[in-house]
This record gives structure tokens, sequence and C-alpha cells, in this order.
């Protein structure tokens, strides 16, 4: 078995290569993709290997990134698109939700929206402004799209994968503060479908759920807690858009307790909707509310203050002790 | 109107001009074709209104003046091409093959497309203005990508050119020379807003700064339309990459039949454009020139008569979907939440086909 440490960047690019490599209808689209690599350089050498009609270096237009994305899949081509930022996928925007989520129904199915749109996503990275959000809710909220996102070098490099040869439009949301941290890459199979969700770390005492670069900081909250002696199950969503609730649900009646971890703000996100759901699902499992650890509801700050903006241990271990005490 | 840039093969009393690149090769039996064509369309648009004003659709998007752009710009097609219409593009849609009663069924408000947009290399109508030009653009990057010979004839307003997403498809078409002409139909009018609120300068003239040819082609003459947009997919199947097409035209009906045109324009101008006529014009030449019969005309009009009584019967046996067709095609993959609507919807007791 072939196992190969690198990092999230490179997994990514390896998973890119592996893609290409295995359906010649995969192209690549993007600004600054091509002998650039990309500005984190996750395309890196593609175009040299694969020439620049499959890595293909756009003029600056994100509308257009997409909107010929769904022009290339309506001739049977599989783009993976690259946002640069998460706060420039808004321009593609208006072609993500009545383009690319719509034209598969629209079409009766003749047509299906098989490209992935790559939005390097959450904070922590000291950058300037709309270089640091989390827009994934706005496209979770979107009939006809799926959001997944990686936490880790083996996931990236299977799951970029895995949504490059799906047939319906994903949004890839990559950490960008977790590019540069390695990790194992099992090159020979798959560690789950692209949608599960993963039990990074197990417990018995409170369900912590998150995706991204949550689960780094839920995972040391998780050492933190079993120094005091609290067990927490920690989560890793994966897929954003469905979610895995059949995983959650099995967490939270053996946990009874329940904390979601998020860098986007609380209103209408992504963690609204697993308290809800899990509130429906396991209403008498609960020994307390679910709560919600994110970001609160301000454009995002300057990266001097971020990281009391982001999730931070503290804070999720101060909801984990919210939890346990809520009984007593 | 008349302009030394504008190409016009016709004049409006359907006398024959020579121009200097563009010359006429249709044979009498094409044009009285074309002819047919066009009176079949004005015909669909009287019926699909009268539908729209009996209750019978939610809504209709006229074509009436237009009819010589559309089927000039339909006609020119090859059978491989590939055309992205708005929402307006019945007449187009008719050259392509689609079935009349299918074009109706957005409107009747059964379906969000209508067609199989594949089979008859025609795509289903795009509501948001703009969106389907990068997608057109898009399509003729995979035509480069197979190698094939191929065009894409991709439609817009006055109104569109103002979009985003079209300035944006003329910078990704120039700079990878896609096989795409971009056909404008400049009808006057955004709904109420003048062409001149959306440019200062003739639209085809914006081709030039984007650095492709930009051809302003009088759209109420057939001839014109059919040899100008022939010539412009002749280039780009052949790698001569893209051009703009203004077809400079007016919309004599309303924008939609929830629309009222006397509120933003004066009969006077109606009037002086009526004169202008695309049918009628055609209608000129096939009677000067061609020696065309009087009861060929009322062949026609008859098989126009009868299409729109089809027409009415295969709408009006448009009956309402059944309910559970809202989940397919929703997601081309098993999805959770499609699985727990339709049961749902099934423990609700809610299916089957009613009318």
């Amino acid at each position: 078995m072939a196992v190969v440490t690198m990092t999230m960047a490179k997994a990514l690019n390896e998973g890119l290569r592996r893609a290409m490599e295995k359906d010649p209808k995969v192209v690549l689209m993007g600004e600054d993709i091509g002998k650039l690599g990309g500005v984190f350089r996750i395309t890196d050498g593609l175009q040299k290997d694969f020439g620049q009609d499959r890595v293909i270096d756009t003029p600056l237009g994100e509308s257009a990134i997409v909107g010929t994305a769904v022009g290339l899949a309506m001739r049977g081509y599989r783009t993976v698109c690259e946002i640069q930022f998460d706060g420039f996928v808004f321009p593609a925007f208006d072609q993500i939700v009545s383009q690319v989520a719509k034209l598969h129904k629209r079409s009766d199915g003749v047509y299906t929206m098989g490209l992935v749109i790559r939005l390097p996503f959450q904070g922590g990275i000291g950058a300037i402004e709309h270089h640091s959000e989390s827009p994934e809710a706005y496209f979770a909220h979107t009939p006809g799209l799926r959001v997944v996102s990686c936490s880790t070098p083996n996931d990236a490099y299977w799951m970029i994968q895995q949504a490059t040869h799906h047939d319906d439009p994903i949004i890839f949301c990559e950490p960008k503060s977790r590019y540069w941290e390695k990790g194992e890459v099992d090159l020979d199979s798959p560690p789950h479908d692209l949608f599960d969700a993963v039990v990074r770390h197990p417990g018995t005492d409170v369900t912590v759920v998150g995706y991204g670069s949550s689960v780094k900081t839920m995972l040391r909250a998780a050492e933190a807690a079993a120094a005091e002696g609290t067990s927490l199950e920690v989560i890793d969503l994966c897929g954003v858009a469905p979610i895995d609730f059949d995983t959650l649900e099995r967490s939270l009646n053996k946990t009874g307790r329940l904390v979601v971890v998020q860098e986007a703000p609380r209103t209408a996100s992504v963690g609204s909707e697993i308290v809800a759901e899990l509130t429906e699902r396991c209403f008498y499992s609960l020994r307390a509310p679910g709560l919600r650890v994110t970001g609160y509801h301000v454009p995002y700050p300057p990266a001097r203050i971020e990281e009391d903006y982001r999730p931070t241990v503290d804070r999720v271990l101060d909801a984990v002790d919210r939890v346990m005490g809520f009984e007593s | 109107m008349i302009d030394e840039e504008l190409v016009q093969l016709l004049t409006p009393e359907g006398e024959r001009v020579a121009h200097p690149h563009y010359a006429s090769g249709l044979s009498d039996e094409q044009i009285l074709s074309m002819y047919r064509d066009m009176v079949i369309v004005r015909r669909l648009c009287n019926e699909a209104t009268s539908l729209q004003r009996q209750g019978q659709l939610a809504l209709w998007a006229p074509l009436q003046g237009q009819e010589g752009a559309q089927i000039g710009a339909g006609r020119a097609m090859a059978p491989m091409d590939f055309s992205f219409p708005t929402y307006r593009e019945h007449g187009v849609a008719w050259c392509r093959g689609v079935p009349p009663e299918n074009l109706l069924r957005l409107f009747r408000a059964v379906s969000n497309g209508g067609w199989d947009p594949q089979k008859y290399r025609h795509h289903v109508p795009t509501i948001v203005l703009g969106n389907q030009v990068l997608n057109a653009v898009g399509y003729a990057m995979g035509i480069q990508r197979d190698g094939a010979e191929e065009a894409v004839l991709a439609f817009f307003g006055d109104g569109a050119s103002s979009q985003g997403d079209v300035l944006e498809s003329f910078v990704w078409a120039s700079s990878f020379n896609t096989p795409v002409v971009f056909f404008c139909q400049n009808n006057q009018f955004g709904i109420s807003t003048p062409s001149s609120i959306q440019s200062k300068v003739p639209l085809f003239r914006r081709a030039r700064g984007f650095g492709f040819p930009g051809v302003r082609v009088d759209g109420n003459d057939l001839l014109a339309c059919y040899e100008v947009t022939r010539t412009a997919l002749d280039l780009a199947r052949s790698g001569g990459g893209p051009t703009l097409i203004e077809a400079y035209t007016y919309r004599m009906g309303a924008h939609t039949t929830s629309d009222d045109p006397t509120r933003y324009r004066v009969d006077a101008e109606v009037e002086v454009w009526k004169l202008r006529d695309p049918v009628e014009r055609i209608k000129a030449l096939l009677v000067r020139e061609c020696r065309t019969k009087p009861a060929v005309f009322a062949a026609v009009d008859a098989e126009a008569e009868a299409f729109s009584l089809k027409l009415r019967d295969d709408v009006l046996a448009m009956g309402r979907p059944d309910p559970r067709s809202m989940f397919d095609h929703a997601y081309a993959q098993a999805h959770p939440l499609i699985d727990e609507g339709r049961r749902e919807m099934a423990e609700l007791g809610i299916g089957g086909v009613a009318h």
C-alpha cells in the first residue's frame, strides 16, 4: 500500500492530476492557474503536462469562468473551475444559481452539470478583506448544488477526484489555512464516499461537528477536554450539502449533547441547519440545546483581530462546558 | 434609419439593392419557403397572445416585427451548429425544428424548458438576461477542443447588451478565438428602456473594441440577415473567430403580454416601422420578381390558419404536470433531500396527473 506524506496543496494537485489522467474530458479553468500554478500553487505543473487546452489561463472574470464551464458541460466536458479566493465568487453567483444549479432540471436531464467550483475559503492567513470568507451557506441553500469541504491531505486527494467525476455540480471548499499542513495520503483507496461524515475522534459526552479548518480546532479542543475528563466525539462533515445526518444522529443519540463549529456567521447557516435537523431527529436523546460556535454577525474583520472572530479552542471548550452543565 | 453602415439587400418596398460585400444567393423556392416560415411564426405569435388573453398561457413574449431577423438567422445555420436563445426566439426555434407546442410549454407553465435541446441543437430558453451568451462561448470552447467544424449562434437583445455576462463573452470569444456568432436583435426596447440608454454608440461598433468584426444589418430584411449570418457562421466554423451582428429591428408588439407599450412610445413611431414590415417586404419581392401567384399566398395563409388551430388544440391538451415530477432531474445522482421530498409528498397523498 502506497502511503505518502504531503501537504494538502500537493494532495489537491496530485488528485487533480489523477482525475485528468483518468478522464480526458476533465479541464481546469481559472485565473493564473497555468504558468503560475495558481496563487496557492494547487495546479502547479499541470499546464506543462496537460497543455493549454486542458489547463486554461482565463481572462479575469469569475462569471465567465463558471458561465463557460456550463457550455463546456453541455458539450460533455468536466471543468474544475478555480475561484482565486472565496470573496471573489460573487460575480459568478448568478451563473452558479441560475444556470449551474438549474440546467439539469431545465433540460429534463439531457445535460448534466458535472463541474467543480474550487473555493479556497475560511480565514486564518492574515489576509486583506475578501480573502477569508466562508460563503458555503449560500450554496448549501441552493437546490441543484452540492457542497463539500476537505480537512486533511488524504481527504483532499480523494475528494477532489470524487467531486470531479461526480455528475452534479459541486462547490469544493478548501480550508486555505490548512494548505501547507502535511499528512499521510493513501494513494490506493479512498477513505470514504464523498458526502460521508467522518468521526475523527471518538467520544461519549459531546458530539462536536464542523468542517474545513474547524476540524483541527475541534481535535485540539478534544485533547484539552480529555485532560479535564470530558470525552468529545469530533465529526468532520466532509459533505456540507447534503449532510450525512445519519452519522450525526448516531453520535448524538449516544452523547445527547451537540456543539457545531464553523467560521461562517451563525444566522441561517450550515450550523443552524445541523442544530434544527438534529433537534427533530434526536429530540428525546438531547440533554442540552445544541450550541453553535461561529463567526460573529459582522463583515469579516481586519486580519489583526481575526483570531477573535474565528472559533478558537477556548470558545469550543466554553460551549462544551455549557452543554455539559445544562442538567446540573 | 438608413445608414451607410447598415447591410441591406432589400428595401422596405421589396426592391433589391447591391452591397459591396454581401449578395443574396437564395433561390425563389428558398425565399418562398422562408416567407412561409415568417407567416407561420407570426401566426403562432398571434395565437399564443390570444391563448394568454384567454387565460390559457401564463405569459407570452411576442416576436412580431422580428420575423426577418429570426428566420434569416435561423435558416442560415448548418444542421450541426448550435443556437442559444433568449425567451423570444420562437422563429429560430421553428427553424431548428422544435415542435411549436413544445415552445409554449414554458409559457403554459408546465415546464421550465420545453424540449430536448440536444436533439434540435437549440438550447432551452434562458430568462436571466445574458447568461446564455457565456454558456454559448463555453460550448464553442468545447467545439474547439473536439476539433469539430461547428459554430454557435448566441442570441440576445439590446437590453442584455449592457449585462456583464455579454461583455465578458466578448472578451472570452476574442481571446480564445471561439467559433461563436453573437446575434443581437436591437428591437429598440428593453421593456420600456430605449436602446439609446443601453449604448451611446451603435451596438455593432462595440465589437471593434473587443477585437472582432461587428456588422449592423437591417433586421427587417430577411435576405440580408440570412447572408450576414451565414457568412459569419462560415467564418467561425473555419477558425476565423467571432462576429457581432446587430440586427436593427423593432419590437412591434409589447415586451410581453404583461406589458403596456402605450406608456412609453408613440403610435407615430410604430406606424413608421409598419412600413418596414419584414413579411410584407418579402411578399413584395415574391410578387414583383418571382411572379408568385395569389393562390400561393392564399395557400400559405390557409396553412398558417390550420397550423394555429392545431397549436391551440395541442396547448389546451397540456394538462397540469404530476407534482411529483418536480423532483425529477433536480440532481443527476441520488440525493437524500430529494428522497425526503418525495416521501413527504407521498405521505400527503399528492400525485397523479390532473387537468
